[in-house]
């Protein structure tokens, strides 16, 4: 699949920056996609340490068990393959809490965690199991209860309410992720 | 209110740490154990990010988008999408920088409170880059199949794009 989206989309931007005449730009992203992907990564390697550390000590120090304890009933119901011994179980729990917070820098590398202890389930080590797709689809959608950078711009071009996009988004979000989490349900067996 | 998020960093913190100290854990020490982890994140990621990222620059710089625009601008229409999003829903499930700044030209052409700005603002605030998570998330465990992933998540991103006029139409107007 991702082979496909991926030879397509290079495929079609060559085809594309002909018919545009950009060719000139498109030689100079080539070659800059390499540093920009190093340059996201070495940004993002001091994040993964934070958080890969603050998540140690919410772990030991049994915080983690209290949330997950709380989403517990909803998790184990979503992921079929997941009960509530599963060590899984507390990093996709405190990986939802960062979402909903709008701690997208937390979220990554917890739910990182939760997708290292998920693939130690999963007995196929080239294809994901269920609960793997889930996860990723579920983090694919973004249910959030504060959108601040969409709400950081509004206020810094002036609008009379820069907040008033909250209940749509959290409607509009909640929505997609319920799509999302149906679209994975129903489709499973056929892949 | 917008002060609020803020604050929900620090306080996330504070809780951390502090349930840590009244739980007697060596805070620091386990900490830096755990930051260690970060990278081997760092190393799992970076090639499937550096593919990622070779597709998107290429469809940016080879301004694709314009003609994706073009094509799909009458089925945008016929959804009610307004056609000024429709550049930043194409490349949101790939990029969510390039989107970002799309919107941000959306905003302050058209201004934060109209309704395209109110449908932009809407679509941005809920949804997520799809294919950098699948390729952090799939990349991080070295698994290159991805199964329904990619078409459930970008149903997802679809419902949001629909939806975003219409609740903004409801709520609004």
């Amino acid at each position: 699949m991702m082979n496909y989206i991926w030879a397509v989309i290079i495929i079609f931007s060559v085809v594309s920056s002909l018919l545009n005449g950009t060719s000139n730009a498109l030689s100079t992203g080539i070659i800059t996609s390499g540093n920009t992907a190093v340059d996201l990564c070495l940004t993002l390697l001091g994040t993964f340490c934070l958080w890969n550390g603050l998540m140690n000590v919410a772990e030991k120090s049994g915080i983690t068990k209290i949330i997950s304890k709380i989403m517990s009933p909803v998790i184990c119901r979503l992921f079929k393959g997941i009960d509530k011994d599963s060590p899984a179980l507390e990093p996709i729990c405190l990986n939802i809490t960062s979402n909903l917070l709008g701690l997208s820098n937390a979220a990554t590398p917890i739910g990182i965690e939760a997708m290292k202890r998920l693939s130690n389930n999963n007995t196929n080590k080239t294809s994901p199991s269920n609960d793997m797709v889930l996860f990723v689809v579920m983090n694919s959608a973004a249910l959030r209860i504060i959108p601040s950078t969409v709400a950081g711009i509004r206020a810094s071009h002036n609008s009379a309410n820069p907040l008033e996009i909250v209940l749509p988004s959290i409607l509009v979000s909640f929505c997609a992720l319920s799509v999302g989490i149906i679209m994975t349900k129903l489709t499973e067996r056929f892949f | 209110m917008t002060n609020i998020s803020n604050y929900i960093l620090p306080v996330f913190l504070l809780i951390i740490i502090g349930f840590g100290l009244y739980k007697r854990i060596d805070v620091f020490a386990v900490f830096i154990d755990g930051a260690k982890r970060g990278f081997d994140v760092f190393l799992s990621i970076l090639p499937s990010l550096t593919a990622l990222f070779l597709a998107v620059q290429m469809l940016k710089t080879s301004q694709g988008i314009d003609i994706i625009t073009k094509v799909l601008s009458p089925i945008a229409n016929f959804l009610k999408i307004p056609v000024e999003t429709l550049p930043m829903c194409i490349l949101s499930p790939i990029s969510g920088g390039g989107s970002l700044s799309i919107y941000e030209s959306i905003i302050s052409e058209c201004g934060p409170d109209s309704y395209v700005g109110r449908v932009a603002s809407v679509m941005m605030g809920s949804t997520e880059t799809t294919f950098y998570a699948i390729a952090v998330y799939f990349g991080s465990v070295g698994i290159k199949k991805i199964r329904h992933t990619a078409i459930c998540s970008l149903c997802a991103d679809f419902t949001s794009f629909i939806l975003a006029g219409l609740f903004v139409r409801l709520l609004f107007y």
